[in-house]
């Protein structure tokens, strides 16, 4: 697993995918942050975070499309596939090399934590259940790319598609509040990737949060080893 | 080693490998020889664990490839049709990669200067594969395969896009690795199969068509005796009193070589010269031999015979540059069995 994750961390580099990234994150970041608290002359950073729910959903499919379909349009795919590795090492170095990185581009928070305490008292708990938060997020949304990029040979589709099905998980919530039947509006409610991570940010923290995020990530990366095997079955 | 056992791949209807079995000893080169969409690489696929099979059994040094993958696949260095390079990566840089990937115990630096030396792609080790000839992206592909130095090799054209010098290299190199591996590799070209390989498999339509030493098919062919013989004079007569000879087996006309200059090709039953014979009935016609040579049966020939002669016909033989060649000769093949058949 260590080389195939040490080869797609420095492949995010060498394709520059790292630093559109790793940009365009710190902008919005960075935006948010002067929106949230410096305009509004707050040491409250949650107003920040919630913004970067919608980010995610833009930026994340950028980190992942490559990810497998790449892989299947150079014909790679054959070496990785034959080399003495489990599928799952394949999948999840592939996957923590994507976490790895969106996890740089998330410390950035802290830097812009320390830039507030000049300002005034920083609710450091608030800051790590926040970070947290969108760790876990994250982590939920790369399995989901990770798993569409595996499906797709061609990675503008695998962005589309990530696009979307992100989207969705984030309209989930929103189609909650329209739908009248109230057991479906429950399954929602417990399906919306929104609502718990809105209560974290709020610094409402439970463990049924966390396995509800680390679940999915599992399931997704679960999926894609299944897409390798029926493949070679096929 | 590697035991095969009744190998079958089936593509919905289509059966891209059918029932093949075969084995191969330590210290064997074996050789696959076919035409385009033959069932090669597919077998080699199975082989390697990168498809599964729909039946049958592959043993790498008796382990199922597809009941203990790993451990199997830590066995096979394996060179598929088209290399599965990295291009944005410089070549020691991937090599490093495969050598991590492998989980290789030898020494790092060591071993892959060796196996680099061995490719000779040091001197384009710090380069990025992206801009290399195709030639030096092959060779980057060999190296990967024999990177971990394991005993199995499985390479599917390893021969394809490099230079005639490098050809020869590359042949030399896979003949000092089958003292002390096993090797498979596949070809279009059977003057390398035969001059590398111990064993030779004629695979066609997915299925065995010939399975002997090389030395064996070699002999079979050899006995076969014809000359081609370009002589002035008129055509038909000149092939009718040739059809005389004694010990002829056929005589045809082949092209206008030259204005009333045609070539005729003889051939002998086995063991029989008709050299002699044919010289006489020129002198005696008053017709110019203007050149004789002898046209040894190839392997090329028992090679278009097998996977042609018996009414069989490449799908699409068109598919590949080389096929056009392949084409042009199966012709050849056909005529000669229909002219046999008339003398029948
Ligand atoms: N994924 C697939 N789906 C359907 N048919 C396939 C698939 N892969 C291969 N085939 C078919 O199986 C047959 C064998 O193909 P294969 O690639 O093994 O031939 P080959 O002997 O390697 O030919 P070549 O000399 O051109 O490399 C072909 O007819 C091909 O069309
Ligand atoms: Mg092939």
């Amino acid at each position: 697993m260590g080389a195939i994750y040490r080869r797609e961390v420095g492949a995010f580099f060498t394709s520059s995918i790292a630093y559109i990234f790793l940009a365009v994150f710190w902008i919005f970041l960075g935006y948010f942050f002067y929106a949230t608290s410096l305009v509004a002359a707050t040491t409250d950073m949650s107003g920040m975070f919630q913004s970067m729910f919608l980010i995610c959903v833009i930026l994340i499919p950028v980190l992942t499309m490559r990810l497998f379909s790449e892989e299947k349009k150079q014909k790679t795919e054959q070496g990785l596939l034959t080399a003495p590795v489990s599928l799952g090492e394949i999948v999840f170095g592939k996957y923590f090399a994507a976490v790895t990185l969106y996890t740089i581009a998330l410390s950035m928070v802290f830097v812009y934590a320390v830039i507030m305490s000049g300002f005034g008292q920083v609710e450091w708990g608030i800051v790590f259940s926040n970070f947290l938060a969108l760790l876990l997020l994250g982590m939920a949304f790369i399995s989901v790319g990770v798993f569409l990029s595996a499906l797709n040979e061609n990675q503008i589709a695998a962005f589309i598609l990530t696009f979307i099905a992100l989207m969705a998980l984030y309209m989930i919530d929103v189609i909650k509040n329209l739908v009248k039947v109230e057991w479906l509006a429950d399954l929602l409610g417990v399906l919306s990737f929104y609502n718990k991570y809105y209560a974290i940010t709020c610094g409402l923290f439970n463990v049924s949060t966390v396995v509800f995020y680390l679940s999915v990530a599992f399931v997704f990366n679960y999926l894609t080893i299944r897409i390798f095997e029926r493949r070679r079955w096929s | 080693m590697i035991e095969v056992r009744n190998l079958t791949k089936h593509y919905g209807d289509k059966h891209a490998v059918n029932d093949i079995s075969f084995t191969v000893e330590d210290g064997e080169i074996l050789g696959f020889l076919g035409p385009n969409g033959a069932g090669k690489s597919t077998t080699m696929n199975m082989l390697t664990g990168y498809i599964s099979s729909t039946s049958g059994q592959a043993l790498i040094n008796g382990v199922d490839i597809l009941e203990n993958p790993i451990q199997a696949k830590s066995y096979i260095g394996y060179l598929p049709e088209l290399p599965p390079l990295y291009l944005d990566m410089t070549v020691k840089g991937y090599l490093n990669y495969i050598y991590d990937l492998k989980k290789c115990k030898l020494p790092r630096k060591a071993h892959l200067n060796e196996v680099m030396a061995l490719c000779k792609v040091l001197d384009v080790k710090e380069r990025i594969i992206k801009n290399l000839s195709k030639g030096y992206k092959q060779r980057v592909g060999l190296a990967q395969a024999l990177i971990g130095n394991p005993p199995v090799l499985i390479l599917d054209e390893p021969t394809v896009g490099l230079d005639p010098k490098q050809i020869l290299e590359i042949r030399t190199l896979i003949k000092k690795l089958g003292k002390n591996h096993t090797v498979i590799l596949s070809s279009h070209i059977l003057s390398e199969i035969q001059a590398v390989c111990d064993r030779i498999i004629i695979i066609n339509h997915g299925q065995i068509a010939a399975h002997d030493t090389t030395d064996n098919l070699s002999k079979n062919v050899s006995t076969d005796h014809r000359v081609i013989a370009r002589i002035a004079g008129p055509r038909e007569e000149i092939v009718k009193k040739l059809r005389n000879i004694t010990g002829i087996k056929y005589c045809r006309a082949d092209m206008e070589r030259e204005e009333g200059v045609y070539e005729y090709e003889l051939e002998a039953k086995a063991g029989q010269d008709i050299r002699y014979e044919l010289f006489e009935i020129l002198r005696e016609n008053n017709w110019p031999l203007l050149s004789l040579k002898s046209a040894e049966m190839t392997l090329e020939d028992v090679f278009l015979k097998i996977t042609m002669g018996e009414g069989l016909v490449i799908e699409q033989p068109a598919e590949q540059n080389d096929s056009d060649g392949a084409a042009a000769d199966a012709q050849t093949a056909d005529e000669t069995e229909e002219k046999k058949e008339e003398e029948a």
